[in-house]
């Protein structure tokens, strides 16, 4: 079938299996690979997207149902060659390891914050627990959101004995 | 490699930049195995096997053969190649018999994956159920059904390991020191239990995927996932009997690893594969749950601990035995006994001991290395064991480590003399107590337990690991100078996450007295441009690399110098170098930049001398040797980074559900060389730590059937399970021969998080807890046992971490 959608900001027309998931027209039709596959059961959040202002999991999603909708994905949150305060947050923190979960990271950060501009760390943790990292641990990961949402002005440190 | 680290004058090390390879993967630009697609690449899907334990009587393959669109399918039948780390035991297609509960049976390459996963459907196995051997307790016993019937005349290291043919056993290791008769003799105490934890999975978020291509005369690419590129290479043309110089292995970023991508895994099915197919390339992605049962886990222990103790708590003798349960192939897992066996007795001073450590077949997914190897496993009993005997002799669990732990002058399990140079676990173990307040409750705690009627209990373990390596491990660093000055640093090591690439960006610049900016190491590798570097693996990689990146800095300053030194008609004494030119030191106007003797000096008459420079640094661990088979003497260590963790935890008495309120940490790393970075490390690890000690594990039924191979079934960690506050120390006792003084630590944070936890609870509510992970239920029943027990998860008969009795 024929869909019309919006993907950061540009406009595809595109024909699509009825059982293509977004994940896999993002990744493989469209050649959109910095959104990630971690289970394909729509359990760890490595291919979280921004659809229609709100973060869904791709794999969960079929290309069929974001017909006339608006995609974000971490090739959209950069812009002009510049990284955008989240991503700067994220590169300032340490809060990429391997990176591989840090695509969806970022965009459930940027509706997390779009929601709500001052969370606590309970709401930051709840607003991450659908994105597994096992790379970090996550607590430079909630830093990065506290510094990008204006809480905190220095970095997490070690202490030497 | 240590006489350049005056902390005053470093500008690099010791210093935070930022990881080198952030943006790329911030902005989804980082290309990882499985973003990649090749001209007519064709996919794979593999029939795996239901069952634990069978004999193939027949495929059935011709529908499959039928469907269009399929290019290629191999069984065992038609593959006469097995591979293995150290006991080659392991054919690439199941041949006549299946092993384990997801073992590759029969494999398809074609157009596209819906194809692929059809054929599969469309193939029938005829497979004659047979007894199989799933606890591996039961494995060892008279009689048990053997895993492997032909043990004894499989390839191995016979220098190294001890496979014993007729039985289950793939290897046993012995660690013999002192008298340990004499030493029991001696005893006022001595205590014995065991201490059992379950198979489980690395989980990186990337899973396992290669995609290669086998062309006509051999001519073979693999871009792969892996953390190893030299070891894939080599096993690959060991297994195929193929001249090194046709593979050529290549690897992107990687998106995690933990030792699960360590060694080879599906490389060769899928070179196969593509062979079959005409050398058309083919991708082979494991699925989620592909990845637990498909591809190996770490394997389940059971360890077993007698400690005799003198009157004045000091330990006299310990008597140590492990099972290692292997699963269906040994892979890892006899060399996780090995280097668990010589570190058997933690950073402790046992003056008589005695340890048989066996790896154990059995009839399940195949154990690997994971981070820690062996160390997160066994630390749970040992330090269960070390809180239960200060516990028994009436002393303070504290005072009691303190007064055991090793010293300089102490002898290691293997005869190693431990000196001021070799870290400070005093300190670590101090730090820790310091960071919980140990052995008290505070106003503030004491005010919260009478308000919420829950109990805070306090709990400490301590850690240690060596690098588990051949004596003989080396790595090579070439270091290319471009036109304009900067230089470009390959290295055989793989970032994996670890942050190694931005750490030797950092000694690099240091060593050349170069800016940052001026210095890239490259992240994707490739052995046809790399050079040769052992394995990503082992916490080795920084103190081995960076070594060998000394030398290759002060190797291309001096061919630099000596090109300036003819340019500038002065020897080499006389010059110095900023990060943008070499000149006369007591005439700094007379100079050349490094941009002019890049590529050659060049005269203005156009006569030219020098040529492109380029620095190598070669590196080889020094002074290690294999370990005596009979009793395990010998000098196995790198070095020994020690390391401690205080979790402060609140239990619900009466449901046994708890919180961690606080883990503190401290870790002798010789030299912070990115201490933003360490803590990432420090965080990362004791998190994942956490996952084994709170709720991860494999599940069986007693067919042998993986139950939970899914994050529904198997959780880890999310952001909602970390501690509420998390402190990481750092302790820095330089290591001599370490790069500033360095040590690793990428493995050590994950171990003994369990331990701590289990400590802590018991200071909280008496529940002795023998069995890991931990669940509220498990501390429910051991509360109500109150008394050391073999809880009744460890009884189950596959070992799992879930009874199916119950």
């Amino acid at each position: 079938m024929k869909i019309k959608l919006t993907i950061n900001g540009a406009s595809y027309e595109k024909d699509v299996a009825e059982n293509r998931t977004l994940l896999r027209f993002l990744r493989e039709d469209l050649g959109l690979t910095g959104t990630k596959e971690g289970c394909g059961a729509g359990e760890c959040g490595a291919c979280t997207v921004i659809l229609d202002g709100r973060t869904v999991n791709a794999c969960m999603v079929l290309a069929a149902e974001v017909d006339g909708a608006s995609v974000k994905t971490i090739e959209g949150e950069a812009r002009d060659g510049k990284l955008s305060d989240i991503q700067q947050a994220f590169d300032r923190h340490h809060a990429v390891q391997c990176g591989f979960c840090s695509s969806g990271m970022v965009l459930s950060v940027r509706e997390l914050i779009e929601r709500n501009p001052r969370p606590s760390v309970g709401e930051i943790k709840q607003g991450l627990e659908g994105n597994f990292c096992r790379c970090t641990g996550y607590t430079q990961i909630i830093e990065a959101v506290l510094d990008v949402t204006g809480q905190i002005d220095r970095k997490g440190e070690m202490t030497h004995a | 490699m240590l006489e350049h680290s005056d902390p005053s004058t470093l500008k690099h090390v010791g210093h935070s930049p930022e990881r080198q390879e952030a943006t790329a993967k911030l902005t989804g630009d980082a290309v990882y195995t499985s973003d990649m697609t090749l001209p007519g690449m064709l996919h794979a899907q593999i029939k795996k096997s239901p069952h634990a334990s069978a004999i193939i009587r027949g495929i059935d393959l011709s529908r499959a053969e039928k469907l269009p669109g399929v290019r290629a399918i191999l069984t065992g039948a038609d593959l006469d190649y097995r591979l293995g780390l150290y006991v080659v035991d392991k054919d690439i297609l199941a041949k006549g018999k299946v092993r384990h509960y997801g073992e590759a049976v029969v494999a398809v390459a074609a157009d596209t994956l819906a194809i692929a996963r059809e054929a599969v459907e469309l193939i029938d196995v005829d497979y004659e159920v047979t007894p199989a051997v799933l606890n591996h307790m039961d494995a060892i016993k008279e009689g048990a059904p053997l895993v492997h019937p032909d043990l004894g005349s499989y390839a191995t290291i016979p220098e190294v390991f001890s496979p014993q043919g007729g039985t289950n056993i793939a290897n046993l290791s012995k660690c013999r020191k002192g008298d340990i008769d004499k030493g029991f003799k001696e005893a006022e105490w001595i205590v014995e239990r065991e201490y059992t934890n379950p198979s489980v999975q690395h989980v990186p978020m990337e899973t396992h995927v290669a995609i290669v291509e086998w062309k006509t005369g051999d001519e073979i690419t693999i871009w792969t996932s892996a953390q190893s590129p030299f070891t894939v290479r080599g096993l690959f043309c060991y297994t195929f009997k193929l001249p090194l110089t046709k593979v050529r292995v290549i690897i992107p970023h990687v998106g995690g690893g933990f030792g699960g991508k360590a060694g080879i895994h599906m490389e060769p099915l899928v070179a196969c594969l593509s062979r079959k197919a005409g050398g058309r390339p083919v991708k082979f992605q494991a699925t989620r749950e592909e990845e637990f049962s498909l591809l190996p886990c770490r394997s389940a222990l059971t360890y077993k601990i007698k400690t005799g103790v003198r009157a004045d708590g000091r330990i006299c003798a310990q008597k140590m035995e492990m099972y290692w349960d292997a699963g269906a192939y040994a892979d890892y897992a006899v060399n996780v006994t090995r280097a668990s066996g010589y570190s058997a007795a933690g950073p402790y001073e046992i003056p008589n001991a005695w340890l048989d450590a066996y790896t154990v077949y059995t009839n399940k997914p195949y154990g690997t290395a994971y981070r820690g190897f062996g160390h997160v496993e066994f630390f749970w009993g040992l330090e269960r064991h070390m809180e239960l005997v200060a516990q028994t002799i009436g002393m303070d669990p504290l005072a009691f480590r303190r007064l055991n732990l090793l010293r300089p002058g102490s002898l290691t399990l293997t005869g190693e003399k431990i000196t001021e140079h070799t870290g400070d676990i005093r300190k670590c173990l101090d730090s820790v107590a310091a960071g919980i307040h140990y052995g008290e409750l505070t106003a503030a705690e004491q005010a919260r337990e009478l308000q919420t009627g829950l109990k805070i209990g306090k709990g400490l373990a301590t850690l240690h690991k060596a690098p588990a390596m051949p004596p003989f491990t080396a790595t090579a660093v070439i270091m290319k100078m471009n036109s304009d000055g900067t230089v470009l640093v390959n290295v055989g090591l793989t970032e994996i996450g670890q942050g190694s690439t931005t750490a030797f960006a950092q000694i690099a610049a240091e060593r050349l007295g170069f800016p940052l900016d001026k210095v890239t190491v490259t992240v994707e590798k490739d052995t046809d441009r790399d050079p040769y570097d052992w394995q990503t693996v082992a916490s080795k990689g920084l103190m081995l690399t960076g070594n060998a990146l000394i030398l290759a800095c002060d190797d291309l300053l001096k061919n630099a110098y000596e090109v300036a030194g003819q340019a500038l008609r002065a020897q080499p004494c006389d010059l110095e170098h900023d990060g943008g030119r070499i000149y006369i030191k007591h005439n700094h106007d007379k100079s050349v930049s490094f941009s002019q003797l890049s590529v050659g000096y060049c005269y203005p008459d156009g006569n030219a001398i020098g040529g492109p420079l380029i620095g190598v640094g070669r590196y080889v661990a020094q002074g290690l040797t294999n370990l005596d088979k009979a009793t395990g003497q010998g000098l196995p260590a790198l070095d020994w980074t020690y390391g401690a963790h205080g979790i402060i935890v609140e239990v619900n008495p009466a449901s046994g559900e708890f919180h961690l309120l606080k883990i503190c940490s401290a870790y002798d790393v010789g030299k912070a060389i990115n201490p933003d970075m360490v803590r990432g490390q420090c965080i990362g690890g004791m998190i994942q730590g956490l996952g084994t000690a709170l709720c991860e594990g494999y599940i069986y039924d007693e067919q042998g059937h993986l139950l939970n191979p899914s994050f529904t079934d198997n959780k880890i960690p999310t952001a909602r399970d970390i501690p509420d506050e998390i402190e990481c120390i750092i302790v820095e006792t330089p290591q001599l021969d370490g790069p500033f003084g360095a040590r690793g630590v990428g493995e050590h944070p994950m171990i003994a998080v369990a331990p701590a936890l289990g400590n802590a609870i018991r200071d909280a509510v008496g529940a002795e807890l023998t069995h890991m992970p931990i669940r509220a239920e498990d501390v429910w029943r051991a509360m109500g046992r109150k008394e050391p027990v073999e809880t009744w998860i460890t009884r189950t008969p596959t070992g799992s971490c879930r009874s199916v009795l119950l």
